[in-house]
């Protein structure tokens, strides 16, 4: 790995593209987004990450112009765009729904933009075409939207919203209308589109893993707020909250209380019957202070005798298996009747698996692969 | 489930035989040759020449026309404005009368809405004649327009007009490139149906005509009055006719869009 | 913004000076006094005068008018009975066509609603005109009743009540077609086969399902026939006989024939205030029907 690694948020000098300062947007009593700063870096392909009615959309449409902040400032390279049209933005939107206009054909959508900006005849052409090869429509530039497949359509949305060279392309959901495997393939197709164009992209999704697929940076979002902005390794590794561990993947939360040991390490008290947790955490806990242990099911070993080097290892009885095929999650349900999740790699064939139903196991795993978080 | 049973068969039968066999009589007996309109006396076109030699009724045919025409393409362009206010105008002083004046005329009673207007027209001393009756059949007409126009407004998808603006369209660029060609059918059948009005309504245009501007419903009224007239029968047949021929063609019409657009969502699937 | 402000301004004075005006001016001459004058009335009001004097001039003389001569009420009463009676024959006709519409294989729908419309595109005037030739004493009915040898003379039915009533079910059975039809053709036949599927026969599911959830497409047919038929005045003057009393049409005499204009405006204005109930039952049952389909 000889190539520059790609991260200008760690670079201090690094002049941000877009900024949300201070913006809160209300609708009459209703506060969409409150108060919130976000630096989202040129040639980011950054995603914004939530449930519905967390705010997303809100900043997508801020962005976009067609909702206006109620307070604070969306400073895009270096002006205020907060109170300015969205046909006097350089920026593009791709639709959720398409938005293909349906009396235009293929051709005409994708020149839609550019006959606008009244550029020469030919300019427009070429630049269509451009267009037609990179999304590979060449061979539907004549027909109607209702002509084609969703996936060609959604080829087409983005066409169109790459035609005019946008300073930042918005996504919303772009991929929620396709199928399963359309949609994976369709995030690669997106990732390199956005490398050889080099524009700046913000997606809005509700899907953690097209995020995770996707994004160079991921902004998780509440109610509002932007709980975590980070990238998708540093999210799944090192959520902050509560809220992000149990929002992006799987995960067992156990609440504890927490007893320093040395350094970092904790002792986590956290059921009369059961022993100690053993977690590390570089936030300060004082003695009994309430937490929680947050632990991926992967990193969790599942096995028929007690480990002895394990930090922490708690014995229980296999309730449920899931076989999804190339792994088996199973559900343990402890002595002390809480369950817990450990997933194992199917690396032998089904017939030789270790455990079944209601056999004794014991679960481990180390002092780092859980993370400890404050309440 | 779709084999119809017999009382279903015998509802269909009996219910479009009461709609279709009065006029069935009436286009019949226009072929008539004796005066006596209920006793068949051979074939004969004759009360066609007579019709069309009848200088009275070309006349109100020319002004009903001449009005319908008008009043439903000014009642076309008023609707879709009100419409678009409606359904897009946000809030505005006076909003909930506005709404109620688009709705009122669709149930007021024609005698109510031609006596007023007419107590109007002579109130401000504007005399009967043609541009009387246009006024009159573009207010009630706009209403029925904005109401067909509105209810495709209301489920036109408003990001289509937000991926305009997005693209660098202005307001009106968006309205005249997007919003005007997707909503043209309704406005299309707003038209026709504010044209059809104008050329059926008697009672209104009774009201508002002067003594130079009779229409043909005017005309058929006075002239059905009295009783039933071979001349009628032949006229009214010509009228349905146009019709039958408009309906039928547009409804063929519809269903070739519909078979191609069917056709065309296959392909499209086939092509993924 | 300036065209926003056009886009209101336009059909909204239009609607001012050609609906609402005429209508307070109707309001206004029912309050005067009939006069041998042009126009018509007094007081005419002129900008000179002072407006306190104009209004004192006015006063509720044509309305107790109204309430004394029992011929408008009587009128108002018959016009209710008549629209009533014949919504109600209207539903009792155009409901099982709905049905059968709505039951008919997938292919023929579109041709049946075709069939319907067709009617409701023609001249309404040469629709009601058509009956006249059937309904006469040497029409058509009356010689096949004859031919058949149900009966021995000519009954009498153009000019009658009955007329009036064949008239309004005939020109008003597409309203209460297409609203019916509408819900019934939305009705999800895995309801009716649950219901069967539960123990009902075809007769008990059609009374426990399919006829209460037909219910808002036949209160909406049944307000479109009734409330323009209250106010009707071709019908009953083609159809209708001297003594068929319809509100539109003592109107209409009372304008023309009589010229006594204050007392057509008061009639106006009455037959306004008793449509006013059904319509905005009529408009509650339409925003409840959306509410629900949203």
């Amino acid at each position: 790995m000889n190539a520059p690694v790609f991260a200008p948020w760690t670079d201090q000098s690094a002049e941000p593209m877009i900024r949300f300062r201070n913006v809160t947007k209300k609708f009459g009593d209703f506060t969409a987004i409150s108060n919130l700063n976000l630096d989202i870096y040129e040639k980011e392909f950054f995603a914004l990450l939530g449930p519905s009615g967390c705010g997303k959309t809100t900043m997508m449409r801020m962005l976009a112009g067609f909702e206006e902040p109620t307070s604070g400032d969306i400073i895009v390279s270096g002006d205020n765009i907060g109170h300015l049209p969205p046909n006097q933005r350089p920026v593009n939107m791709m639709f959720q729904s398409y938005a293909l206009f349906p009396h235009l054909s293929v051709w005409e959508n994708i020149a839609f933009g550019l006959r606008r900006d009244k550029l020469p005849k030919d300019q427009i052409s070429a630049r269509v075409d451009e267009m037609l090869k990179l999304t590979r429509l060449e061979k539907f530039a004549r027909r109607k939207p209702h002509q084609i497949s969703g996936g060609q359509r959604q080829r087409v949305a983005l066409a169109r919203s790459l035609a005019k060279a946008p300073k930042l392309l918005l996504l919303d959901e772009p991929l929620g209308a396709l199928d399963k495997k359309l949609r994976e393939a369709t995030q690669f197709e997106l990732m390199d589109i956005q490398e050889k164009t080099g524009t700046t992209f913000v997606i809005v999704t509700h899907d953690q893993e097209e995020a995770m697929t996707v994004a160079s940076r991921i902004a998780v979002m509440d109610e509002g707020k932007l709980v975590q902005v980070d990238t998708p390794d540093r999210l799944y590794e090192n959520p902050n909250s509560r809220y992000v561990a149990d929002f992006v993947g799987d995960v067992n939360i156990i609440e504890a209380k927490a007893s320093p040991l040395d350094g970092d390490r904790y002792a986590l008290h956290w059921s009369e019957a059961e022993d100690a947790l053993i977690g590390t955490t570089s936030t300060a806990l004082s003695d009994g202070q309430s937490c929680y242990m947050a632990i991926r099911p992967e990193k969790i070993a599942i096995s028929a005798d007690r480990p002895e080097d394990a930090a922490n290892a708690v014995q229980g009885k296999v309730e449920d298996i899931g076989y999804l095929g190339n792994m088996s999650t199973y559900h343990v349900r402890l002595n002390s009747g809480s369950l817990i999740k450990a997933q194992v790699a199917n690396q032998r064939r089904i017939s030789r698996r270790a455990f079944a139903w209601e056999d004794p196991v014991w679960l481990s795993w180390t002092a780092t692969a859980g993370v400890v978080l404050a309440d | 489930m779709n084999r119809l049973s017999p009382f279903n068969i015998v509802s269909l039968t009996l219910g479009f035989a009461f709609l279709y066999i009065p006029m069935l009589i009436l286009v019949i007996y226009s072929f008539n040759g004796g005066r006596l309109v209920t006793v068949w006396s051979g074939f004969s076109t004759k009360w066609y020449g007579e019709l069309f030699q009848n200088e009275a009724f070309l006349d109100a045919a020319l002004v009903t026309l001449k009005v319908a025409v008008i009043s439903s393409t000014i009642a076309a362009v008023l609707g879709t404005m009100a419409a678009y206010v409606l359904v897009r105008g946000g809030r505005f002083l006076g909003r909930t009368l506005f709404s109620g004046m688009i709705y009122a005329p669709l149930v007021m009673p024609e005698v109510i809405t031609g006596l007023s207007l007419l107590l109007l027209f002579i109130g401000i001393g504007l005399d009967r004649g043609v541009l009387t009756i246009v006024l009159a059949h573009t207010t009630f007409a706009m209403c029925y327009v904005s109401v067909v126009v509105s209810s495709r407004l209301v489920t036109f998808d408003r990001s289509l007009e937000e991926a305009a603006l997005d693209l660098g369209a202005t307001p009106f660029e968006t309205f005249r490139l997007v919003t005007l060609p997707i909503i043209a059918p309704a406005v299309i059948s707003g038209w026709l149906l504010a044209f059809t009005l104008s050329l059926d309504d008697l009672v209104i245009a009774s009201f508002t005509s002067g003594p130079s501007s009779t229409t043909l419903p005017i005309k058929i009224y006075s002239a059905v009055r009295l009783g039933v007239s071979p001349e009628i029968n032949a006229l009214s047949t010509i009228m349905i006719g146009i019709v039958a021929v408009g309906v039928i063609t547009a409804s063929l019409v519809s269903k070739q869009q519909l078979i191609r657009a069917k056709r065309d969502e296959q392909e499209a699937a086939r092509t993924e | 913004m300036l065209r926003r402000w056009f886009l209101i301004a336009v059909p909204y004075v239009w609607l001012l000076a050609l609906f609402l005006v005429p209508f307070l001016i109707v309001f206004k001459i029912s309050l005067s006094d009939a006069a041998i004058a042009r126009p018509p009335y007094l007081p005419v009001f002129s900008w000179g005068d002072s407006i306190i004097d104009f209004i004192r001039e006015l006063d509720f003389e044509n309305f107790i008018f109204l309430t004394e001569d029992d011929l408008y009420w009587k009128a108002y009463l018959s016009s209710l009975q008549i629209a009533l009676i014949a919504t109600i024959l209207t539903l009792l006709v155009g409901y099982p066509v709905a049905y059968a519409m709505a039951r008919a294989p997938e292919h023929w729908r579109p041709t049946l609603m075709m069939l319907v419309i067709l009617p409701f595109w023609t001249s309404f005037l040469i629709r009601v005109y058509s009956w006249m030739g059937i309904l006469s004493t040497e029409g058509f009915l009356n010689q096949f009743l004859l031919w058949v040898g149900v009966i021995s003379s000519p009954l009498q039915i153009l000019n009658t009540d009955t007329a009036v009533y064949i008239g309004i079910v005939y020109t008003y059975l597409p309203f209460m077609i297409l609203p019916i039809y509408a819900t019934l053709d939305r009705l999800d036949g895995s309801l009716i086969e649950a219901a069967e599927d539960l123990g009902c026969s075809r007769a008990s599911a059609f009374w426990l399902v399919t006829l209460p959830l037909s219910r808002p497409g036949i209160i909406a047919g049944c307000f479109l026939v009734f409330i323009p038929t209250i106010g009707e005045f071709v019908i009953p003057s083609l159809l209708g006989g001297s003594d068929t009393l319809m509100i539109g049409k003592v109107l209409w005499e009372e304008f023309f024939s009589n010229r006594d204009w204050p007392v057509a405006s008061a009639v106006a204005v009455v037959l306004l205030l008793i449509l006013i109930i059904p319509i905005v039952l009529f408009q509650r049952n339409q925003q409840k029907q959306a509410e629900a389909d949203r």
